[in-house]
């Protein structure tokens, strides 16, 4: 088992209260210094883990999956901002998988409270337990959490190698450290004599490193203000890198099928009319699925096509219904958490409305638009592989185990990601490339997944019930009552991790549910996990993804049984609750030029919802368009404090919601006699450039603590809408997607 | 067999069976991998080049139905001399994950060429085939505009 394994399985009860005796055990070791994983050359330097200069060029190590959100700029603007360079004079690269680059910030979210009600006390104990990311060596992109986990540590990366650059210029010249100043990587001595990083950087690399004070907000240049992102050029000339076009000398080039019915193994492979196909050089037998390597992809896949396999059975309940059936009957069991609790949820006032619904949710697919693939070279006693990656530290375990290497022996080389959402936070397609490179000893092999198979053997975002009860009385909601069922994601991930579910209450199943900033007296939330053997996996937002739809539907519902504009009775829910989440919805009311009144033909629709720190409100407008629904406008309000990079935030935010509003009209991953039923994006369709809402943003800044950018565009999307079509048509939505119940406009 | 076809100016002979898509000839073969492989069904549009010009899927051309010149992504411009909507595209800031910019581009790039002034409805029209899982579609139509005033002005 992995050294993670072991640890996990000693001192760790994931997702529980129990987390603090990890700490405890974790405290010896997340004192020790993680090795420095740069190995400077001749004639260069690395000052710490994330900054290395040589005679020729200033790099910056940005040890999170760029896949899309930006973060090798603003990671870069930080280190950038201190040591006083631009980001046009530094290369930013990813660097290796490694100990020194785990994350701090992830792990503080498991912390079985509300977040947004923490005391500083509590935001303290966050970062204590930020140290768990180290003890796992958990170097992760997710949880949107990369700007809290960078925020100070790369300040003060940039600071120290600064203030050495400094020490070794003032050695030079004779002068004291503090009479020098430094710009856009320059030392420049009292005299005006200018030195460059560049030229210190050797002998700064013999001088132990100097702490600094970081420089006041006032002071900055970089940070606050748009940057253009480092990757830009690149993605609009073909140039960027992303894991499917790496090319290696010699390399070829592979496709594989896996059992459709995922799990099911494999009983009976017949490859004979393959062998012959063009292009072909060998066919690998995984086992549990069958990979063809040869000259070219698409040559690849004919001969997969040719290829007579006769798989196993299914290892869940072969068709939808059913599946849907054993999620439900998790509700029979007892729960597993009861989060909040707040008042008697099982009271009945006296003279109040009550309200029940019941709403649904598919399972759904990450559908990058680059298809999962890996490129892999084996030589014995050393593995290479390169791949857009989440979590390269489990990468690199997991594929050591898939050829029998120790961790050591592997080199990951993490790409861009031709789109992340959860799904590259996994490492089958990593495990894959690496068998079949092992079947090919000494030359590299690209293996890239059809549509289809990526499709269909996706981590899926589980699918999902919830059961809500609420009363309503004197226009106030004073009762919610929710019930979630669905499979765990992160039971699912811990057992393909370490091989053991966990234990303990699973936030992340009613995250986005149990801590809303609703002040309502009687607020209880309960999860269910329901048990099947189908992979789930972190679908942008997660838990929140299900909660936010289900929780602002009804919301919803409770205002209109109440007799109140959904907003306003929002907005008298948060107010004494926690401001920052009202105004938000301030925000978008003024954006919105909200009244509460639509006119005929057209529909409004609001949500709020908080997740990882930061809340957000969005308005949907949608318009009755010749008999079909038109997605109109859409208007933004966040908040997660501090605002690194405007512009860049601004497309998080848009771009979370439109990823939200594709699931909610067209999502849905259905299994039939075992097997996913949608092929590729005809059956799994997205919001395109006709029917995405225009669409306006705000970020306001009015609260203390930073919150993330990533995923809290995502949740209250599907509700927005589903509020605003029940605003047109009368009709409430309470299943996705959309498309079943409504004529939306395609 | 060898077959000859003409990418971004530059001849080459490659053999390769006839039903092989262009797509897998330019990426594999050849090596211009700005050119993305996004779903093989003409439903992305991520793969998408120009053919004399015209805005083609090459997922869906074999090589040996290959009619014209064909100019792929690194032929329209490099980071060091970028073309006018590869300059729109980043004044604009549109890419996220960028995995799908390359195929935006291209059929941004044809629809420019034969309406040098198109309206929002009319890129509607013409981009709706290219899907972008990030959602930049605003920020494409902001550089679909913008590239159409610095087309103008040059």
């Amino acid at each position: 088992m992995s050294r993670v394994g072991k640890i996990a399985r000693r001192s760790f009860l994931i997702g529980s209260a129990a987390l603090v005796g990890g700490v405890a055990f974790g405290a010896w070791y997340v004192g020790r210094p993680a090795p420095n994983p740069l190995k400077p050359g001749q004639g260069e330097a690395a000052f710490n883990p994330f900054v290395m200069i040589s005679k020729d060029q200033i790099t910056l190590i940005a040890p999170r999956a760029e896949m899309g959100q930006g973060v090798s700029t603003t990671w870069a603007s930080l280190i950038a901002e201190e040591l006083d360079v631009d980001l046009d004079q530094v290369t930013v690269l990813h660097g290796p998988a490694a100990k020194a680059y785990y994350n701090s910030a992830l792990m503080g979210e498991v912390l079985p409270d509300k977040g947004y009600d923490r005391s500083n006390f509590q935001h303290k104990l966050g970062d204590v337990l930020g140290h768990v990311g180290k003890v796992f060596d958990m170097q992760l992109t997710g949880g949107s959490s990369s700007m809290k986990d960078g925020y100070t540590r790369m300040r003060e990366a940039g600071a120290s190698a600064r203030e050495t650059l400094k020490e070794a210029a003032a050695r030079q010249l004779g002068v004291k450290r503090n009479q020098l100043k430094t710009e856009r990587a320059q030392v420049i001595a009292p005299n005006g004599t200018k030195l460059s990083y560049r030229d210190l950087a050797v002998a700064a690399a013999d001088i132990e490193p100097i702490e600094a004070a970081l420089k006041p907000r006032s002071e900055w240049r970089l940070l606050g203000k748009d940057q253009p992102r480092v990757d830009m050029v690149g993605k609009v000339t073909g140039t960027s890198e992303f894991g499917i076009d790496v090319r290696l000398p010699g390399m070829k080039f592979a496709s594989v099928r896996m059992n459709p019915r995922l799990g099911g193994g494999m009983k009976h492979l017949d490859a004979s009319d393959a062998q012959s196909m063009p292009g072909v050089e060998k066919i690998v037998d995984l086992g549990d699925g069958v990979a063809v390597v040869a000259n070219n992809t698409w040559l690849a896949v004919q001969a997969l096509d040719a290829i007579e396999v006769e798989w196993g059975d299914a290892p869940y309940p072969p068709e939808s219904v059913a599946m849907f059936d054993a999620i439900r009957a998790a509700f029979e069991a007892e729960p597993n958490s009861t989060l909040r609790d707040d008042g008697d949820a099982d009271a009945v006032p006296a003279g109040a409305t009550l309200l029940e619904a019941e709403y649904e949710v598919p399972y759904l697919s990450h559908a990058t638009m680059e298809p999962m693939n890996a490129t892999a070279l084996y030589t014995g006693d050393r593995l290479q592989i390169w791949a857009g990656n989440q979590a390269p530290t489990f990468f690199q375990s997991k594929c050591a185990e898939a050829v029998g290497l120790e961790t050591e022996a592997v080199e990951v080389n993490v790409t861009y990601l031709g789109g992340g959402y959860g799904r590259r936070l996994e490492f089958d397609y990593g495990v894959i490339a690496s068998k079949v490179a092992k079947a090919m000893q000494g030359t590299p092999v690209q293996v890239t997944w059809s549509r289809e198979e990526d499709m269909a053997h996706g981590m899926f975002r589980p699918g999902a019930v919830a059961r809500f009860k609420g009363a309503v009385q004197d226009g106030k909601a004073v009762t919610l009552d929710s019930r979630i069922a669905a499979q765990s994601v992160t039971q699912s991930m811990m057992m393909r991790l370490i091989g053991s579910p966990g234990a303990g209450p699973d936030k992340v199943h009613v995250e986005g549910a149990f801590n809303q900033p609703y002040a309502i007296p009687n607020y209880r939330t309960r999860g269910y996990l329901a048990q099947m053997d189908l992979p789930v996996g972190s679908w942008r937002s997660v838990g929140n993804s299900f909660n936010g739809f289900f929780t602002e539907s009804f919301i919803d519902e409770m205002a209109i049984a109440a007799g109140r504009d959904p907003l306003e009775f929002r907005l008298e829910l948060t107010e004494p609750e926690w401001a920052p989440a009202a105004n938000v919805l301030k925000q978008v009311r003024e954006m919105s030029g909200w009244t509460g009144k639509t006119p005929e033909g057209v529909g409004r629709g609001v949500a709020m919802s908080y997740s990882f720190g930061t809340p957000v409100a969005e308005v949907i407008e949608v318009v009755d368009e010749d008999g079909s629904i038109r997605i109109a406008r859409a208007w933004i309000a966040a908040d997660m404090g501090l605002v690194l990079d405007r512009r860049n935030t601004e497309a998080q935010m848009f771009g979370g919601m439109a990823f939200g509003l594709s699931a909610a009209c067209f999502g849905e991953i259905t299994f039939a006699d075992g097997m996913v039923e949608q092929m590729n994006f005809p059956d799994y369709d997205s919001v395109r450039m006709h029917t995405m809402p225009k669409t306006e943003v705000a970020l306001l800044e009015t609260q203390e603590h930073m919150g993330g950018a990533g995923e809290p565009g995502t949740p209250p999307a599907a509700a927005a809408l589903a509020n605003a079509i029940f605003d047109l048509t009368g009709q409430r939505p309470r299943r996705l997607p959309l498309m079943h119940d409504f004529d939306l406009l395609i | 067999m060898s077959t000859t076809l003409k990418v971004n100016g530059k001849t080459h002979a490659v053999d390769l069976p006839d039903d092989v898509p262009l797509l897998w000839v330019l990426r594999d073969e050849i090596g211009l991998t700005g050119t993305k492989f996004g779903c093989g069904v003409a439903s992305c549009g991520a793969c998408t080049v120009h053919i004399d010009g015209e805005a083609v899927r090459s997922c869906q051309v074999p090589l040996s139905d290959v009619w014209g010149d064909v100019t792929t992504i690194e032929g329209v411009g490099t980071p060091d001399a970028l073309a006018a909507i590869q300059q729109a595209w980043i004044k604009n800031q549109v890419a996220q994950c960028g995995y799908c910019q390359s195929g935006q581009i291209m059929q941004a790039a044809s629809l420019l060429a034969e309406n040098p002034t198109p309206t929002d409805a009319e890129i509607d029209d013409a981009m709706q085939g290219n899907l972008c899982r990030c959602g930049t579609y605003p920020r494409i139509r902001a550089a679909i505009h913008d590239a159409a005033t610095l087309m103008q002005e040059a």
